[in-house]
């Protein structure tokens, strides 16, 4: 007869296997990283470049020249790239970073001959058109104000802004900055930041030879760009913890969003720091979704993070809670990081964090897509993969006295900035 | 290509397997074949709520998340009008707990008051959360009815309101459990570094023996044809105008599904699509416009939306929204867009093959559709569309009479 009731026989995740990417360099000397593992007859290249300039009297600079570097070049207008990117079914994403930039693109091996000299053009010859500077003004200018609607838009916002002021990490965007955005300044920025010098490839999928010659074939010149530029270094002020309210009348939530400036991945105590994050609320079974959601169910959803960055690290909780039992659940927040600091956490529940731990890090290592981000975390943070074996090490090894010691070092209500958007 | 091997249960149950060596994961999938539109007219929002109840513990194990954990696992669920879908994924190595887990679930709940109570309420803030407390976030709540009479694609899978998910009795969740947990209503998918052989073993040790249960059989009330155009005007706090319109159009097995899915890639996929470049950056009229299929196992909508420029008149854009429409009525698509959005669907097939998870669940997907195999298929499907079949079934759908327009105004 079967027993239900015991739980089959298991084992703690052991070998974790990396893939670091081959590195080699193109003929301009622009460094370029390869994964070349999987099936499909497909890949990810990833140009990416640092921020630069940055100029707190037009925050948005950086941002726009991302969204709109695929929306004209000398030789292609919007609607021709867009077109030719879809006709051949590869995708471009242009994504902006606190720290970097990155143009991204997904194609079928078969098409990259034909998509990549689009890029190309992107990269060297993007013109802003005035016309896709006033648009992209316009449709921004309205999905902040649809933003400006959402408790948990200005949360985020409010807590950036406080702890890193008017930086690139928090700068707070207001209509005006749109207003205020300029196409010179564009062209300028463009020529600064998207050159040779400033630019790192990651190349991730079935990126064989053949394909590398594409690539230094392509990118492998001199590019147009050659202003020079300063790559972002950020100083910031700590501030000093409170809570900021802001009132909206009409809600039936309230956001909470708190934290501190914290640590980053350069630092010795990340890896133990973020297994305390993953007990008190990096997970669905971690003591804040236990106690504020499946206990009293005050939300449907709470957790906690460490976001790294180049020049800051930064803690955070934020979650969602019924007006009505606002204050309970910052209270219960509250005595969830007090105990954390009081109290050794018990063998059962580390053991279970442990476990969850390197499975879920095993998990994140599905494909050379997963492989490459992996290696970029590591790569921007100026460390090697001996981060990853002292972090595998940190999880397997670490006791309940050194989490409580570092709960007492990194973890502080009355230094927290505390935002609540909505009622209490 | 996704490989795998199928066998059924003395019970019913379907299970498939897909091998693939090149991860040290593995993933359990199970789709049962349950959804908001077998829910009750004044009991809305059970199947989700439901859903929610399946982690309050199992008739021998009293937490479902906590032992999954310890072994390196994690799992999630989502419901939607259709389906209830579960899935885990963990070390190969340990995919022994995930039979374990998701049998004992299926066998029986442990039915606590407890679960129910905290349930219900995170529940409620769900629905405060994505549908309430959200500029526009009620929008389908509105549309729904509108588009739907008798049909209960009526009502969103969260429910009607809040006061429905307040009053679920226990007694309902223990009918529900009855009627609708069963082995033959379900489909499981075992994917990843596992042997098709160990899989077979695993699913008679721990599935086998569940009891067959009462075939649950559909019969939902079917919408009527609609004859006439429906229009509903909602204001409120939001800061633009925004045009909501839903046509009708053929359930998800219908031959013509892949004929109006590419025609929705010709109208917004990208930014080579026609809405965005005619109506976003040419007229200016919208600064947020797009296209997209519901994808419902009965007839489904197609549903056109956008936010309008400050300044603009709703009544300009919607006839513009309607020209574009109309060409498609009216003249064929030229060659090199249909090869876009065609090109543009296999890649979108190729890339998810990349993730395991993705493949368990359209696996499952599939052969709830009627085969798994016509998984693999399904882009031939999509590359025999013509431009004359888009034209035929723009005709057929794009019709005032068989519309319902939602104008979602900002305040004054």
């Amino acid at each position: 007869m079967l027993n239900r009731t015991l739980a089959p026989a298991s084992k703690q995740v052991n070998d974790i296997n990396f893939i670091a990417p081959t590195k080699q360099q193109l003929a301009n000397g622009i460094q370029v990283f390869t994964v070349n593992v999987g099936q499909q007859e497909l890949v990810r290249i990833e140009f990416i470049f640092e921020n630069v300039n940055y100029n707190q009297n037009k925050p948005l600079q950086a941002v726009t020249v991302n969204s709109l570097i695929n929306n004209g070049t000398k030789t292609l207008s919007a609607k021709e790239i867009a077109e030719k990117v879809d006709y051949y079914g590869a995708f471009l994403q242009t994504e902006y970073g606190a720290d970097q930039t990155t143009i991204t693109l997904f194609s079928l091996n078969k098409h990259l001959v034909a998509v990549l000299p689009i890029v190309k053009s992107i990269l060297n010859e993007s013109v802003f058109p005035q016309q896709e500077l006033d648009i992209f003004i316009q449709n921004q200018k309205q999905k902040l104000q649809v933003n400006l609607q959402k408790n948990d838009f200005i949360a985020r916002k409010t807590f950036a802004n406080t702890i890193f002021g008017d930086t690139a990490y928090g700068s707070d965007i207001s209509m005006a900055d749109y207003d205020a955005l300029k196409r010179d300044d564009l062209l300028t920025y463009f020529k600064a930041a998207f050159k040779p010098a400033n630019c790192t490839i990651i190349a991730a999928g079935k990126f064989e030879a053949k394909e590398f010659d594409l690539l230094n074939q392509f990118f492998g010149q001199e590019w147009e760009n050659n202003e020079p530029s300063t790559v972002n270094e950020l100083t910031y002020a700590p501030v000093e913890g409170g809570e900021i309210y802001i009132e909206k009348a009409d809600a039936v939530q309230s956001a909470i969003r708190m934290g501190n400036l914290s640590i980053n991945r350069k630092h010795q105590d990340f890896p133990a720091l973020q297994i305390l994050n993953c007990l008190l609320g990096g997970y669905f079974g971690s003591r804040l979704m236990a106690n504020i959601r499946e206990d009293k169910g005050y939300t449907y959803g709470i957790g906690s993070g460490i976001a790294s960055l180049k020049d800051a690290g930064y803690f955070f909780i934020a979650t969602e809670v019924g007006t009505e039992v606002c204050a309970n659940a910052l209270q219960e927040i509250e005595k969830e990081i007090n105990i954390l600091k009081t109290e050794l956490v018990g063998e059962e529940e580390l053991d279970l964090v442990r476990n969850f731990m390197l499975g879920s890090m095993l998990g994140s290592l599905e494909n050379a897509f997963s492989h490459a981000d992996k290696f970029k975390n590591i790569y921007f943070s100026g460390l090697d993969y001996d981060y990853y074996s002292k972090y595998i090490h940190t999880v397997k090894t670490i006791s309940a006295e050194e989490l409580k010691a570092i709960a007492n070092t990194y973890l502080n209500w009355n230094a927290m900035t505390r935002v609540v958007v909505g009622k209490k | 290509m996704v490989d795998f091997n199928r066998f059924t249960l003395a019970n019913g149950l379907k299970v498939l397997v897909h091998e693939d060596p090149t991860t040290p994961m593995a993933v359990l999938n199970i789709l049962y074949d349950v959804g908001a539109r077998d829910e009750e007219h004044n009991k809305t929002g059970f199947a989700h709520l439901f859903e929610h109840l399946m982690f309050g513990g199992s008739v021998n194990i009293p937490s479902y998340d906590e032992p999954l954990q310890r072994v390196g696992g994690e799992n999630n669920a989502f419901t939607s009008n259709d389906i209830t879908n579960y899935y885990i994924t963990l070390p190969a190595t340990n995919i022994e707990t995930a039979f374990w887990l998701e049998s004992d679930r299926m066998l029986s709940l442990a039915f606590s008051e407890k679960s129910l109570d905290t349930q219900r309420n995170v529940v409620m803030e769900e629905f405060k959360q994505r549908y309430l407390n959200q500029p526009y976030g009620d929008v389908w709540l509105k549309l729904r009815p509108l588009a739907y009479k008798t049909h209960p694609y009526q009502w969103a899978t969260i429910g009607q309101d809040l006061a429905q998910i307040e009053n679920a009795k226990m007694e309902d969740v223990k009918a529900f459990f009855k009627k609708h947990y069963n082995p033959q209503n379900a489909v499981l998918v075992v994917g990843g570094n596992v042997k098709t052989e160990e899989v077979k073993k695993l699913a008679e040790k721990w599935f086998e023996p569940i009891p067959a249960g009462d075939k649950y059989t559909r019969n939902l009330p079917k919408e009527l044809p609609q004859t006439e155009a429906r229009t509903l005007t909602v204001t409120a706090n939001v800061p633009l105008n925004a045009i909501y319109i839903a046509f009708k159009m053929p359930a998800r097995i219908d031959a013509t599904y892949q004929t109006y899915d590419l025609m929705s890639d010709i109208l917004s996929q990208g930014q080579s699509s026609r809405l965005y470049n005619s109506l976003l950056k040419e007229q200016q009229l919208f600064s947020d416009i797009n296209a997209y299929l519901s994808s419902s196992l009965d007839e489904g909508l197609f549903v056109v939306e956008g936010k309008l420029v400050t300044g603009i008149d709703k009544e300009v854009a919607e006839k513009a929204i309607w020209e574009e429409l109309n060409k498609l009525t009216t003249d064929l698509v030229s060659d090199d867009e249909l090869t876009k959005v065609k090109n543009k669907s296999e890649s979108i097939m190729v890339f998810a093959e990349m993730n395991l998870l993705d493949k368990a669940m359209n696996l499952a997907y599939y052969e709830l559709l009627g085969d798994a195999a016509t998984l693999n298929t399904e882009i031939d499907k999509y590359l025999a569309v013509t431009a004359a079949q888009i034209k035929e079934v723009a005709t057929t759908t794009f019709v005032k009479e068989k519309s319902s327009t939602l104008y979602y105004l900002a305040n004054a």
